[in-house]
């Protein structure tokens, strides 16, 4: 069918609502992310998924959704917790932590998976899809789920914005204020895994931290506030869910989450070139301007210096 | 004897990442292994792609590119203003996003599905014709595994005192004229080389388990860089064991295992290393209460 | 009247290292109180530990007669310039706004008076002009006047301020003092860790010596002494002979 009879087809809606929703979501988190540098902390988290999707589908024996997002929240908060823990209590870097985390609970994940896969019912899990996200498989239940989790991750956002403003912009001062900050690091740390939940769906495990990084990270170019930062990425990140997959539409084999990574990236690519004052053009035309400007007043400097003044000869 | 092969390689592979991943450790750059391991992706595509041919060589060649290329636009948007973590996460994703494009594309060429990208081992073994599963290593990818290792070995002993000292002081050594970047890209390298390699064995995404775990692990065992390359090369060689035998119990893939237990070693160090351990920190804690306690009473 | 703030054997150790022995201590109100010693003295773990920022093995803080967390919303913090990252996207006026969060409590919002009250604080520092100024922008004395601001937005009665001259030019350094002194003038107290000892006579009139642990506390003219110094630097300060007093080089 054609470019119009596919965007008017409701399963391909149902798809183009689920990577808007994708997007948006991991715009607003991705954010404070950002802001805290724990931009590779989405990274971490969504690998770490994936061994509480495996233990999920072990328990219920089924593919339900629901399983497999508890799995994955649950995984994701068990992650979250030990990544803390060994930057606080020994001297390996949040860095190596990180690549700890990620590497040993996907491993474990991949243990359970090829464990499932070789066994009787495991050929129909499904779980692989989770690896690299399965946007052309969301049906409208999944998508109404994802509607509901991203609403709360909005709301909660927006209900203590000032609270996760202050505690990543100056934590001290707002654990001086009576803010538990342990709390509130804590939530934004669950919120981070409930999107990362809702996105590897679509785009997957490997590819769900670009959802988190790239559209924020755009963003930041264009505004100097925080409200408009968030408003923007998910915009950006909207936009991006929606563009990929009316991309991978137009082929056959495209795959639908590496395409709606790769417009978050032009998106980023232009952001980083055209925006005005952070942009690099804009820079350019900035330092170029000043370099004209003084060498003109040292010219004039000049000019004044050696002009006869009047009354003299 | 497979059962031997298969471990041998393993350790050559544990300790090829390694000697370089302590280095990636100990310069914060655990996430940039992670990045490159990722990013090599489409390399190797390409690579396959112009070379017409599934030869190592070209293979190496194509990761080899990409692995400084993603190190090089890593620093590009570092330096025009991008935070350094987010860099490497908008670099790598991309990268890795054409290289997933790419294979999908080119699915029928190449007879690769794309569900086995992500286990690596059997993608890219395809690319080595080595059949892999975990249960048959053909020795050829012993030589390959064994000359990345001896490489490794060769080049970090060479310019030992150069690396370490880049990675303690990057200033100072600019100051004795050392050629950081140069060494930057040289390290680099080995990681890109190490990480196409592995995949073999290990698959792209495990990778990164074996260059840093290990390395992590000595961290927290020794005050020596030496002695931490050495701990975390005999900590590999017990992942490589130790994840055989505990694939074959549960039947399950090989790699997994190995950086499980590469996991179970590190937390079990985490907790009682001597010098740097959780337990031990506590039990001095309490001692350095009590003596300041009874010094308060002899007061 | 209970002391603003009273310690007594706070200890407080990292790893191996103690870094504070058994202080204890005790100021009045309104006065000035500059915390002075050699580097890795503690001055600024002594705030932290007070402010339950980092973990003490031993020790009771008072403030006001209570717990710090009875009380925290009679105390304001300045902390060092570089504890955060300044490039993070809000305003000069956001800032100082941020100062009223502890009264706000969770979710509400700030109201119109708290902005108006975070504007009488960047005015009272000078700062009015930059209100909308992105805080990447601004220079380092302009940063630090508007962590100070911050402080004042709290409405306290007990500050601390770590290092608050720190990389700050002259003009602020003035204009900071000059605001410390009206605090101190309606009564409330002020401690300020300093590290340039030529001016500690100028600008407090209490003074606090430590060096791990507490070598001694009172009264700028009586504590303040050659000797005391000499003490607490551990003889690496060297004194040249001034006009009215000794100058310090540590």
């Amino acid at each position: 069918m054609n470019f119009l009879q596919l965007i008017q087809d409701p399963n391909t809606q149902w798809i183009l609502a689920g990577t808007l929703l994708l997007g948006i979501c991991s715009g607003v988190i991705g954010c404070f992310a950002y802001l805290r540098k724990q931009s590779l902390m989405g990274d971490a988290l969504a690998h770490a998924a994936l061994p509480g999707i495996c233990v999920a589908f072990m328990l219920t024996g089924t593919k339900s959704i629901i399983g497999f997002l508890i799995g994955a929240l649950v995984a994701g908060v068990v992650a979250t917790f030990a990544i803390g823990y060994i930057t606080r209590e020994s001297r390996i870097k949040q860095d190596a932590a990180l690549g700890i985390i990620l590497s040993v609970f996907f491993g474990i994940g991949i243990v359970l998976l090829t464990k499932i896969q070789h066994s009787s019912y495991g050929n129909q899990s499904g779980l692989d899809k989770f690896l690299f996200g399965h946007a052309a498989a969301m049906v409208s239940d999944d998508v109404k789920i994802m509607a509901l989790i991203c609403a709360f991750l909005i709301f909660i956002t927006w209900l203590l914005f000032k609270e996760f403003k202050i505690v990543s912009f100056d934590p001290n001062f707002a654990k001086g204020l009576g803010f538990p900050i342990k709390l509130l690091d804590q939530l934004i740390m669950l919120l981070l895994v409930v999107a990362v939940v809702v996105g590897i769906q679509a785009v997957g495990v490997v590819l769900m931290a670009a959802m988190l990084i790239t559209p924020a990270v755009s963003a930041r170019y264009w505004t100097n506030k925080l409200h408009y930062m968030i408003i923007l990425a998910s915009a950006i990140g909207g936009i991006s869910g929606i563009g990929g997959t009316l991309l991978s539409s137009l082929g056959n084999n495209l795959p639908t989450g590496p395409l709606i990574v790769l417009s978050a990236t032009v998106i980023f690519v232009f952001s980083l070139l055209f925006a005005p004052n952070k942009g690099v053009i804009a820079k350019m035309r900035v330092r170029y301007y000043m370099k004209k400007t003084t060498k003109h007043s040292i010219e004039n400097s000049i000019m004044t210096a050696t002009k006869p003044k009047e009354g003299q000869s | 004897m497979s059962s031997f092969w298969i471990i041998l390689i393993g350790s050559l592979v544990a300790c090829s990442c390694s000697i370089v991943g302590c280095f990636l450790v100990l310069r914060k750059m655990s996430m940039v292994g992670d990045a490159i391991s990722h990013a090599v992706l489409p390399g190797i595509v390409i690579a396959f792609l112009l070379s017409g041919s599934k030869e190592p060589i070209f293979m190496i060649a194509g990761a080899i590119i990409f692995g400084l290329l993603t190190v090089y636009l890593i620093s590009m948007f570092s330096n025009s203003g991008v935070q350094a973590d987010a860099a490497i996460g908008v670099v790598f994703t991309a990268l890795f996003a054409i290289g997933v494009v790419l294979v999908s594309l080119y699915t029928r060429q190449v007879h690769i599905d794309l569900d086995h990208v992500l286990y690596g081992e059997i993608a890219y073994a395809q690319w080595d014709l080595i059949s892999v599963a975990g249960i048959d290593f053909i020795p050829r990818s012993v030589w390959l595994v064994g000359a990345v290792f001896l490489v490794n070995i060769l080049l970090i002993t060479t310019f030992y005192k150069q690396f370490k000292l880049c990675a303690f002081d990057p200033i100072m050594a600019a100051a004795l004229g050392i050629p950081v970047v140069f060494f930057h890209y040289l390290l680099m390298t080995l990681v890109s080389v190490t990480t196409v390699i592995s995949f073999d064995s290990v698959g792209a995404i495990l990778v990164v388990g074996m260059l840093i775990v290990p390395a992590a692990t000595a961290y927290l065992l020794t005050e020596q860089l030496s002695k931490m390359i050495v701990i975390s090369c005999l900590i590999g060689i017990c992942c490589s064991a130790g994840g055989y035998y505990l694939a074959f119990l549960l039947d399950a893939s090989i790699a997994g295992c190995m950086v499980t237990i590469a996991g179970l070693l590190f937390t079990i160090t985490l907790f009682f290393s001597p010098s740097h351990g959780v337990i031990s920190k506590m039990i001095r804690r309490k001692q350095l209460s009590r003596k300041m306690a009874s010094n308060d009473a002899t007061l | 009247m209970a002391s603003p703030l009273s310690i007594r054997n706070l200890s407080v150790a990292y790893q191996k290292k103690v870094v504070l022995e058994n202080i204890s201590f005790s100021v009045p109100k309104g006065k000035l109180i500059g915390i002075i010693g050699p580097n890795g003295a503690g001055k600024s773990t002594l705030i932290k530990a007070i402010l339950d920022l980092v973990p003490s093995i031993s020790g009771d803080v008072s403030i006001f007669g209570g717990s710090y967390e009875k009380n925290r919303k009679s105390v304001g913090y300045v902390p060092q310039r570089e504890s955060v990252d300044w490039d993070f996207p809000t305003d000069a006026l956001d800032v100082v706004t941020m100062g009223r969060y502890g009264k706000l409590g969770w979710i509400k919002r700030p109201s119109q008076k708290d902005k108006e009250i975070a504007r009488q604080c960047l005015e009272k520092v000078g700062m009015s002009e930059y209100s909308n100024r992105q805080i990447s922008q601004l220079s380092g004395g302009q940063q630090q006047r508007v962590f100070l601001a911050r402080a004042l937005a709290q409405e306290a009665e007990l500050y601390f301020m770590d290092e608050p001259f720190v990389g700050v030019d002259a003009a602020t350094e003035k204009a900071i003092i000059a605001l410390l002194n009206s605090l101190k003038n309606q009564g409330k107290t002020v401690l300020v860790v300093h590290h340039d000892l030529n001016t500690v006579k100028e600008y407090f009139d209490w003074v606090m010596l430590l060096n791990v642990s507490l070598v001694d506390v009172g009264p700028t003219e009586d504590i303040f002494t050659t000797e005391a110094l000499q003490k607490t630097y551990g003889g690496k300060l060297t004194m040249l002979d001034g006009e009215s007093s000794p100058i310090i080089i540590n």
